[in-house]
């Protein structure tokens, strides 16, 4: 069993912030290709522990690997430049520059200068920003804005792909799209997503993890977690009830 | 179609400036020819805050301190090697390595925005005060005494290159300063349009996306943060060959404030606006200084809150917003136009509107 070394690996994974305990002892493995959901109640820790890792926290304590390679505790951009790439919950865009300067930002990195033209240009059509290339992203509608961020993403070419909400404030036809391309992208990568909307969950999931009061409560096919009474009443039996 | 008329503008508007300096110290008497020679130094200065505020989004106090300390390596070089060609090369590599090491403390340290102002005040004043501590022949490197609080007198000027006894006339200083900051000007625009320039634009939007993208942030401020320590003491050592003389009233707080009226009059995220802004301001200043009726402090003041107030912008973006309005047809240009040159204050503004 061991001789497979699974994509991502975290062990132990614990972060505190003063007496709070946003990651308690978390144990996480994702293999190559997977698409995993993770699912839970605000403050359930998903957030967080997608910050410890892509670098923007130092976890407390635990160990995460990349492919076998330590990354706990290393720098945003030396993880980035390994291939992990995170769309934030918050979206996280250059807002005084053009769409297309956005995405070529994350293209570049990568990319010769002779194929970044087309590379921005597959993104662009991609996210069907193609008519807003040349618009200032802080111009944008918020659901658009969501869309460059992922267009970033997807343009710096991950091993593995972080999405924290990608389908909050769409339309629903909007979130049907992000489900596609997810979709889409999972043929060749392998691909975290939170999210609150059970619909895409659905439309999306094979396996899910539900996290619950930073510790992880259940992993499983969806439809055994959606059908587990425990996961009802943290999580769903609340959205129900509203 | 419009980057094409774009750049042919450029193109008219760089040749255009470059006759007018050839032709300047021919149109106007020797007095203002000097005054000019000042101003465009000073304007090497404003570019070099203009950079690294504007398009870096690091405001930094200390451009004067990279600016003094070009200025006294410029004399004290001079002094020794008597042929001011090594001496430029210094005013441009010691502040250069100065702004290396107190940028690799600041930014690889992770010090916030308000403290990195609170350093570089700090440091320009503690620069002030050692300089003004050095009177007595104690304090003399090679052949230049540092002369404490009285500065260094009798600086040799600026001389053709390699030819110590050809110095130049002051229309000659007036070339070479003015071409200086044309150069300054050009090397920051190019640099700008390069990718090496975008990146830095895009970590002043955005840190952490900039990092979540591989890119190095701390790298990416300290490499601009030591090019504006390099042309600010450029502007330093252009300062000295004008006056002949330094002292450490170069390190003064008054001028680290007088750059950042010069940028907010002139346009933040814009070159020419900062330019314009200190030539503007400059002029105020010493036309009231030779009238005694006003404090030019006072002046200053009140030019800065009418313009917090009134333009926030400065008046490059105004005035070119004005035009944009007047001249509607090209609108992709417009947007191209606001795309490149004003990231940081149009854009913000609306998102803040949101």
């Amino acid at each position: 069993m061991a001789s497979l070394v699974p994509l991502l690996k975290a062990e132990h994974l614990t972060m505190r912030f003063g007496g709070v305990v946003a990651n308690d002892d978390i144990t996480f493995t994702l293999e190559e290709m997977e698409l995993r959901c993770l699912i839970g109640p605000n403050g359930a820790g998903k957030s967080t522990f997608f910050k410890t890792l892509t670098g923007q926290l130092v976890p407390t304590s635990g160990e995460i690997a990349f492919r076998g390679q330590p990354i706990a505790g290393k720098l945003s951009h030396e993880i980035a430049r390994m291939g992990i790439g995170i769309k934030t919950q918050v979206p996280n865009v250059f807002n005084g520059l053009s769409v297309r300067e956005n995405i070529w930002l994350a293209v570049r990195r990568k990319a010769t200068p002779r194929a970044q033209r087309p590379a921005v240009d597959a993104v662009l059509e991609m996210t069907r920003l193609t008519d807003h290339a040349d618009r200032i992203v802080a111009t944008l509608a918020h659901g658009q804005r969501q869309w460059v961020e992922i267009g970033m993403v997807l343009a710096a070419e991950p091993e593995l792909i972080l999405l924290d909400e990608p389908a909050a404030g769409m339309t629903d036809e909007e979130t049907f799209h992000t489900a596609a391309i997810i979709r889409e992208i999972n043929q060749t990568r392998a691909i975290i997503v939170v999210e609150h909307d059970m619909e895409f969950i659905k439309q999306i999931a094979k396996k899910v993890t539900v996290f619950h009061q930073g510790r992880v409560l259940v992993e499983d096919t969806v439809a055994k977690v959606l059908a587990d009474q425990r996961v009802r009443d943290v999580y769903l039996g609340k959205k129900v009830a509203a | 179609m419009p980057v094409r008329f774009r750049f042919a503008a450029q193109a008219v508007a760089v040749v255009l400036a470059i006759i007018a300096i050839a032709l300047i110290p021919g149109m106007i008497e020797l007095f203002a020819v000097m005054q000019l020679t000042l101003f465009a130094a000073m304007a090497v200065l404003a570019l070099s805050l203009a950079f690294i505020w504007g398009f870096g989004g690091i405001l930094s106090f200390g451009q004067t301190a990279f600016f003094g300390l070009g200025g006294y390596a410029y004399a004290v070089a001079a002094i020794n090697f008597q042929d001011s060609t090594p001496a430029i090369l210094l005013a441009i590599v010691v502040p250069s390595l100065f702004a290396a090491l107190l940028g690799y403390f600041i930014f690889f340290g992770r010090i916030s925005d308000v403290y990195l102002g609170v350093i570089t005040l700090t440091v320009t004043l503690i620069l002030f005060n050692c300089l003004n501590s050095t009177s007595g022949d104690g304090y003399r490197i090679g052949k230049a005494l540092l002369g404490g609080f009285n500065g260094i007198p009798s600086v040799p000027t600026f001389n053709v290159p390699f030819y110590p006894a050809e110095v130049l006339s002051p229309e000659q200083s007036w070339w070479t300063t003015a071409a200086a900051l044309l150069a300054v000007f050009l090397l920051l625009r190019l640099l700008l349009a390069l990718p090496a320039g975008r990146v830095i634009v895009a970590v002043r939007e955005n840190e952490v996306r900039a990092s979540l993208l591989g890119y190095d942030p701390r790298l990416v401020k300290l490499l601009t943060f030591i090019l504006s320590g390099g042309i600010a003491g450029l502007a330093g050592a252009l300062y000295v060959n004008w006056g002949a003389f330094v002292s450490p009233t170069i390190f003064s707080l008054s001028l680290s404030a007088e750059i950042i009226i010069w940028i907010t009059v002139g346009g933040l995220g814009t070159l020419l606006g900062p330019i314009v802004g200190c030539v503007l301001i400059e002029y105020i200043v010493a036309y009231i200084g030779s009238q005694q009726a006003l404090n030019s402090n006072l002046v200053l003041g009140a030019v800065l809150i009418v313009f917090v107030l009134l333009l926030p912008k400065g008046l490059v973006p105004t005035a070119r917003d004005l035009l944009m309005r007047l001249v509607p047809a090209p609108k992709s240009k417009a947007q191209l136009a606001d795309a490149q040159a004003l990231p940081s204050a149009a854009p913000s503004h609306l998102a803040g509107a949101e």
